[in-house]
């Protein structure tokens, strides 16, 4: 009779309410199994035994696919950077969820985005922050990612084209910063508007590659500590497991 | 009876061969890598699948061989700008090769795209051969005649204008080939050559407007796709296209690894890109060095903090960072080398205020030379040697560089660098940081054994290495570290957050303190390899770190089988980038290379009529021997000539063109040469000239390389003369003593010798990489002698 009621009820859902991103959401979901198997694999390296709950759930509720190009829709819930025109990617959803763990957001804080891009990695940092501040260089990309993100109801997000360099002076200081453009070094004026005790993430490599994430952390008398962190287990010596 | 197109087969062949050189030099703007290896076996496929295209259709063609001649000279004419243009189209991306399993695709769409003029040419030249082949010895001639000055003639070009322009020139050639021809064989109507004269006329003027599309991914094109980026100078040489980048919306601030507790942002600077990598900074200066002080705040500037008022040679001087850091620091003088003269006339010149004047302060000078060469024939020591970052980030941290030679980090390279040293004097290397540790232990390991080449008993008392977050700083010193230079070294890295890696008498509780990293893997591997157990180390880190030597410089190579399919493993789990992309393009090139010469040179054959002629077994292993074994020489020695001609371009145009004049000078006098064994004969010439180069060249490029660019080609031609001479024997005797036979497998003897051409000229490089120039050489004359053997059993 139970399975009776479930099919029944299965059967309901799906003529009587068919969800529109009905694939998109099972697919969402085998994505971030994917992510936490990754993050529980690299464990020993980032330093984050299981990922924070709420990376785990915004993960989960941000809709990847309506951040990549249309024609790529198909492809967005695999753990893979994409293409996203402009010589520009959406970063790997691991490499995404590891650097919103590391920042380790919570709720009200305010946190900078330096590189914008689809608008993908802000959109997970505003279900769980208070704010989301975040700039892009290019200009068609920044545009398009502002609109997306509003038409997408984040309402506290907030995005600006132009230099990221000085940050978003008015937002200071900031709990976090995640600077996902390419820098051949860290800005000064981003330093200064962290707040003691917040927290940077700067992945270095190139599109499609992330080879490694670095962590600065700003102590409570203003000194600098960094970590580099290898986002995959792999020791560089044969023998040693 | 008409002669044969003369001029025109020289015009063809001049442009087919310029054309193959052009495309190494389009590529590298395109892509990264230079791709040298996948155009002259694409090239090669080309050449390989007219043959037999020709071998097929030679009786149906043969009567309206004029018309089908001019036919493929328009094609070409045709071909060659607008492949080009539709390989641009095709979404290539290297990057994604791994991500993406539809890339192989697009690099197979690309290599049968690139051969498609090739087909049209050797088309061409094979069908006035077949037409005329009493006449071979003089149509040959000018085919190569042709082949060579196109190859060296395309270089002289490439100096005065845009790589695309001569793109347009060689379309104008190829129109003018085929309109030559039309005069030559006197060809109906007449109005034909007026027609290929006006179109050569418009490919000339019109055609410049071909537009030269960079990968999105490349340095250049993401800069210009931030607001406010325009490119306000650009120039070109066979060395490379330089575009200088300003943009005052969103300026560069070009400070590589700059140290997280740096307060200042650098001044004013322009982008300064080559082939679209980089950028390098071009930094304004007017005389103040208040604004400089970020200079202190990088890795390099070490070695700084340890002298006092060097005197320094800067090698790889581009416009000008590390010339300005030397004075910055105060240094006494300072000598810089830098290959390209555009790039210094850029500095001297257009950006003369903007620089202020910095080439031309007291006490720096610019030298215009290689690197090496500069260091080999100076008499000058230094009391500092900074070989120069000049690379950029992203392609290099992408594997991007694994497969081109790189004399700059061998060896013999940093024993060259040391003996130039003043006593106490300091080498600096800086390199990207790349983790797990890639290039910083490898630069290490050759740091030790280029001490231990020069006689040094205790290299550990003489080495230094700090890292940043972005940058690893190398020292090695004519001399012990002093206590005082120690102390010293540790102030410049806490005050900037900098990690010790290594000074002798360091201790393991002073590594990983800034930028922490799961295990302090520099200061170990430093101290590895400073170990007995050094080899165990190398051996069994997954990265390959053996050092680089002038016979395996490929520096950038870190790729190891028994690595591969655990990092592959881990592609998708964050270890993307462990892999070195451009290994596996070049396995993926051999494959297509493979597959593609399999399917369209072979097959045909064996679905056509020729399959009831197949060749027996020694003539198949000779015409298939000859063929590996000229790929391997060629190859190898283009690379090694790298070395000797101070870029890869050079390399590939002279040593191409030596030995296609001088392959052809030696099927000249296998023609007219009546020993029986003249084969062995060669063969035995071959592998002795080889060996006495493989044991002369070392020395013989070191005491030449300062000679001037003119006559180090000239020397490079006249040693590869007698080598090419000797090879250019068993090919037309191996296809005489067929002709003498039946001659009814002949079609088969060009096709396996040209399926042996094509994966030859990958293979090569694959076992350069593995083995070394020298292990492909001698591999290369033992299938020579597996050859002679064949030939002996051709009449049974």
């Amino acid at each position: 009779m139970k399975r009776r009621f479930a099919l029944g009820a299965l059967l309901f859902f799906c003529f009587v309410f068919p969800s529109q991103g009905g694939g998109f959401d099972t697919a969402r979901h085998k994505m971030v199994e994917e992510v936490l198997d990754d993050a529980n694999a690299t464990a020993s390296y980032s330093g984050i035994s299981a990922l924070d709950p709420g990376v785990i759930a915004a993960m989960e509720k941000v809709e990847r696919h309506r951040f990549v190009p249309g024609a790529l829709a198909a492809f967005a819930y695999l753990n893979r950077p994409l293409p996203i025109g402009h010589g520009q990617t959406i970063s790997q959803p691991f490499i995404v969820a590891l650097m919103t763990d590391l920042i380790k957001v919570k709720a009200g804080d305010r946190v900078l985005e330096i590189g914008t891009g689809s608008g993908y990695q802000a959109a997970v940092l505003a279900e769980i922050a208070g704010s989301v501040y975040s700039i892009e260089i290019i200009e068609p990309l920044g545009t398009q990612a502002g609109e997306r993100l509003r038409s997408l109801g984040y309402r506290n997000v907030q995005t600006r084209v132009g230099d990221g360099y000085y940050g978003w002076p008015e937002a200071a200081p900031l709990d976090a910063i995640i600077v996902t453009a390419a820098a051949s070094h860290v800005p000064p004026p981003l330093i200064r508007q962290l707040k003691p005790g917040g927290r940077m993430v700067i992945p270095l490599g190139t599109q499609f590659m992330t080879q490694y994430l670095m962590l600065v952390e700003k102590q409570q008398d203003g000194s600098l500590t960094s970590r580099q962190i290898l986002p995959v287990r792999f020791v560089p010596l044969t023998g040693e497991h | 009876m008409p002669r044969p197109p003369f001029i025109a087969i020289g015009l063809l062949s001049a442009s087919v061969l310029a054309y193959e050189v052009l495309l190494t030099r389009l590529f590298s703007i395109v892509l990264w890598h230079h791709f040298a290896y996948m155009i002259i076996s694409a090239a090669m496929l080309g050449y390989g699948a007219s043959g037999t295209a020709l071998a097929l259709l030679k009786e149906k063609i043969i009567p309206h061989f004029g018309a089908v001649y001019v036919a493929a000279a328009a094609a070409l004419a045709l071909l060659m700008p607008s492949a080009f243009l539709l390989a641009q189209q095709v979404p290539f991306n290297p990057l994604e090769l791994l991500w993406d399993n539809t890339q192989p695709a697009k690099l197979l769409a690309v290599y049968l795209l690139m051969m498609l003029p090739f087909f049209c040419g050797g088309f061409g030249i094979g069908l006035v051969f077949a037409r005329f082949g009493k006449q071979a010895a003089r149509i040959y001639a000018c085919d190569i005649l042709g082949a060579g000055l196109g190859s060296l003639g395309v270089i002289g070009v490439l100096f005065l204008v845009q790589p695309q322009q001569v793109l347009s020139a060689l379309t104008a050639l190829a129109l003018l080939a085929a309109a030559i021809a039309v005069v030559e064989l006197k060809l109906r109507p007449k109005w034909l050559m007026e027609l290929f004269v006006a179109l050569a006329v418009l490919a000339a003027v019109a055609l410049p407007d071909i537009k030269v599309h960079p990968s999105a991914y490349k340095d250049l094109s993401q800069a210009l796709n931030i607001a406010g980026a325009r490119v306000i100078e650009e120039c070109s040489s066979p060395l490379g296209q330089i575009a200088v980048v300003e943009n005052t919306r969103v300026p560069l601030r070009h400070a590589p690894g700059m140290s997280l507790n740096a307060t200042s942002e650098p001044p004013p600077q322009l982008g300064v890109f080559v082939d679209g990598d980089g950028p390098s900074a071009l930094t304004k200066f007017d005389g103040n060095f208040a604004p400089l002080s970020y200079l202190g705040q990088l890795t390099s500037a070490l070695p700084y903090h340890l002298l006092m008022r060097p005197s320094v040679l800067v090698l790889g001087a581009g416009p000008g960072s590390d010339v300005l850091q030397a004075l910055y620091h105060g240094s006494a003088a300072v000598d810089a080398v830098e290959l390209d003269s555009n790039m210094t006339g850029l500095v001297r010149q257009r950006f003369r205020d903007y620089s202020g004047k910095l080439f031309e302060q007291p006490g720096v000078q610019v030298y215009e030379a290689e690197a090496r060469g500069f260091v080999n024939s100076s008499d000058q020591r230094y009391d500092l040697i900074q070989v120069a970052l000049l690379d950029s980030f992203g392609t290099a941290s992408a594997g991007l560089y694994g497969l081109s030679e790189n004399y700059l980090y061998t060896v013999e390279a940093l024993q060259a660098y040391l003996d130039r040293l003043a006593p106490g004097g300091m080498l600096a290397v800086t390199r990207w940081l790349t983790l797990p540790p890639r290039d910083a232990l490898k630069l290490f390991a050759t740091a030790v054994a280029a001490l231990e080449n020069n006689g040094v008993p205790n290299p550990s008392s003489r080495l230094a290495m700090i890292r940043g977050w972005k940058t690893v700083t190398l020292l090695v010193k004519n001399g012990d570290f002093t206590a005082s230079e120690i102390a010293a070294l540790k102030k410049f890295s806490h005050a900037r957050s900098f990690d010790l890696a290594y000074y002798p008498g360091m201790k393991a509780d002073e590594a990983n303190r800034y930028n922490l990293l799961a295990q302090p893997y520099f200061f170990d591997g430093a101290t590895a390899l400073l170990g007995p157990q050094r080899q165990d180390f190398i051996d069994r880190y997954k990265f390959y770190i053996e050092p680089a030597t002038d016979d395996r410089p490929h520096f950038f190579r870190f790729f190891k089988w028994n690595a591969a399919a655990e990092i592959f493993s881990l592609r998708e789990q964050g270890g993307m980038s462990l892999f070195d992309w451009s290994y596996p393009l070049l396995v993926a090139t051999l494959v297509q290379a493979l597959a593609a010469s399999a399917l369209l040179i072979l097959a045909p054959l064996a679905l056509s009529r020729c399959r009831r002629t197949l060749p027996s077994a020694p003539v198949a292993l000779y015409f298939l021997a000859i063929g590996f074994a000229f790929m391997f020489m060629e190859i190898a020695f283009i690379q090694k000539f790298v070395l000797f001609l101070a870029h890869p371009l050079y390399a590939v145009a002279v040593v191409l063109c030596a030995f296609l004049v001088f392959a052809a000078a030696g099927s000249w006098l296998a023609g007219n040469w009546q020993a029986a064994n003249k084969v062995t004969i060669a063969v035995t010439a071959m592998g002795a000239i080889s060996l006495a180069y493989l044991a002369a060249l070392p020395y013989l490029f070191q005491a030449l390389i300062h000679l001037p660019d003119a006559a180090r080609i000239i020397i490079s031609v006249m040693l590869i003369a007698p080598l090419a001479t000797c090879m250019g024997v068993p090919f037309p005797t191996g296809m005489a003593r067929l002709a003498g036979a039946s001659g009814d497998s002949i079609p088969w003897a060009w096709a396996i010798n040209g399926f042996a051409s094509v994966v030859g000229a990958v293979l090569a490089t694959l076992l350069a990489i593995h083995l070394g120039f020298a292990a492909v050489i001698l591999l290369a004359v033992l299938i020579y002698a597996v050859a002679c053997v064949a030939l002996t059993g051709f009449a049974r």
